[in-house]
């Protein structure tokens, strides 16, 4: 019998849903990063150049990668608002953009301290760090953007085309920025000296599984509490075992 | 009502459909004819670009060489920033008295309006930037090669300024904080336009040729022209609901 | 060439983030529990204002 994705359109459905996998992702994020912690410090050899300072690609990495996907991810979403005006679909981007920016910080600071013991600056003005920044400004405006629109439905929307805009513009963005980089003959940061052992790449995708599963879990949380923030009035969210246990408890 | 002499409201009524054209000339003339009744303002808008490429000597240095490779650079930026400024009024006015819905259900496509809206805004405040940078740029003891490259990198640049400020215009119709929120949406946006303008100059100056630098802000335009009147179209639909 | 001290922040800062975050959702989640708990209440179980199946 096929099943009826459609039936888990609704927040009132997809609540207990959500709720039953992000034990799964939270223990499967957590299982993923001992491994890739394993391999990054007990497996990977010392670099020749970089010493052991070169041991911070193993978040420097899956965060830039996470921030870039949650933003596809997130402009899918909005497409899916757009698109089918689903009530979901709104909540999932909402929740996305803070554990975005959050990635998109980590690899700005990582990238930070990993260039200065191995290029001598905090920040060098390359190509993909550049870009990560404006990732960052990018991610920024769609929450300040939501937040400045009172009326839930049209923050949705406006988020929506906001972040489709945004995702078209980020190859061009890029694209950009290292042209720019290019011409200035700016720092070429390369990763490691030579090209990648086996173990570290190893432990590189280990750790982004690990980020995977770990904003899976707490995008599936947040969405959770915005369901709560905007089904409040809804009769199956005072049903609900939580909700009702603090009944007539005013903060 | 803001200053129209027969009411929107009659002309709309009156008007057949005639297709896109229509609609981007009628958005267009009546943008201009606002335009030219507070020209002050428009007049205040440039002010503000000349004063702004002014305060970078004055925070810096007089010294020819540094003000020669600065230069492209801070008329580019004053560009982005004098943009910015004069966006909100795009959609605001018309949408504080209510004038931009009854456009909103016009016969006309609301993406025509909007495409004619925005080409009154790169007039008024786009292409007078594109006249004036090359007389400040000798401020910066830009040369004659210079100044052509960087006006031509205007002339293309500055409509995209508006055909992209124009879907943060609507996105933001109507809120709080909306030019400080404004800045923050578009300015990512405009980083392709900056690089690709004032790195023609650069590439001129080292010896390089504007071209490459030129096709590309002219695929930006095209593809902007393509693709922003149906996103600030959007957005006016989602403000206006 | 160790430069423990980058390690360290580097990861330590990495660590704060995700516990802040998770600590900063869970403490939304009580907050919006007991908003929806507190709207509830006055009424009783108020009729949904949406539906159930409603998108």
């Amino acid at each position: 019998m096929p099943f009826n994705w459609f039936k888990l359109s609704s927040p009132a459905s997809f609540y207990p849903v959500a709720g039953t996998l992000i034990p799964w992702f939270a223990w499967g994020a957590a299982i993923l990063a001992a491994i890739g912690l394993w391999l990054g410090f007990g497996v990977a050899p010392t670099d020749f150049q970089q010493g052991e300072v070169y041991r911070i690609i193993f978040i420097h990495v899956p965060s830039a990668w996470l921030s870039m996907f949650l933003y596809v991810v997130m402009a899918f979403w909005g497409v899916l608002a757009l698109g089918f005006g689903t009530r979901l679909s709104g909540m999932m981007a909402q929740a996305i953009a803070p554990t975005g920016a959050l990635m998109t910080f980590i690899a700005l600071w990582t990238g930070a301290l990993w260039g200065r013991p191995t290029w001598g600056t905090y920040w060098a003005w390359d190509a993909r760090m550049t870009s990560e920044l404006i990732l960052l400004f990018l991610y920024l405006g769609i929450i300040a953007l939501r937040q400045a629109i009172g009326d839930p439905r049209r923050a949705d929307r406006a988020c929506a085309v906001l972040s489709i805009v945004g995702v078209v513009n980020i190859p061009i963005i890029y694209f950009s920025v290292k042209w720019w980089n290019t011409l200035h003959q700016g720092a070429s940061v390369k990763l490691t000296g030579s090209s990648m052992e086996t173990t570290m790449l190893a432990g590189m995708l280990v750790m982004s599984f690990a980020f995977w599963f770990y904003s899976i879990a707490v995008v599936l949380a947040r969405l959770r509490a915005i369901v709560l923030e905007r089904e409040r009035d809804a009769a199956w969210v005072g049903a609900l075992p939580d909700v009702r246990g603090n009944a007539g408890v005013l903060r | 009502m803001n200053a129209t002499a027969p009411s929107t409201a009659t002309i709309l009524a009156s008007v057949p459909a005639d297709g896109a054209l229509a609609g981007v000339r009628w958005a267009l003339a009546r943008d201009l004819k606002l335009a030219v009744r507070s020209r002050a303002e428009l007049g205040v808008q440039l002010l503000f670009y000349v004063i702004v490429v002014t305060l970078f000597p004055l925070a810096t240095t007089p010294e020819r060489n540094l003000l020669s490779t600065m230069g492209p650079g801070v008329l580019w930026v004053a560009a982005l920033l004098a943009s910015l400024l004069s966006l909100p009024r795009l959609f605001a006015t018309d949408h504080a008295d209510g004038t931009l819905e009854q456009i909103a259900l016009s016969p006309y496509a609301l993406e025509a309006l909007v495409s004619g809206k925005i080409a009154a805004h790169w007039l008024t405040t786009g292409l007078p930037v594109v006249l004036l940078a090359p007389m400040l740029g000798l401020q910066y003891y830009m040369d004659g090669e210079s100044l052509t490259v960087l006006a031509a990198g205007l002339l293309i640049g500055t409509p995209i300024l508006s055909l992209l400020g124009a879907i943060g215009a609507a996105l933001t119709l109507g809120l709080k904080g909306g030019g400080g929120l404004l800045a923050l949406l578009i300015l990512p946006l405009y980083v392709p336009v900056l690089i690709f303008g004032a790195g023609a100059v650069d590439a001129v100056r080292a010896g390089l040729g504007a071209t490459a630098n030129l096709s590309l802000l002219g695929a930006g335009l095209a593809l902007a022209v393509v693709g922003a009147p149906f996103a600030a179209a959007a957005a006016v639909r989602i403000a206006l609901d | 060439m160790n430069h423990w001290h980058f390690i360290i922040g580097a990861y330590g800062v990495t660590l704060v983030v995700f516990v802040v975050e998770i600590l900063a959702v869970r403490a939304r989640r009580r907050d919006a529990a007991h908003t929806a708990a507190a709207s509830a209440a006055p009424a009783g179980a108020r009729p949904a204002s949406s539906a159930e199946g409603a998108r």
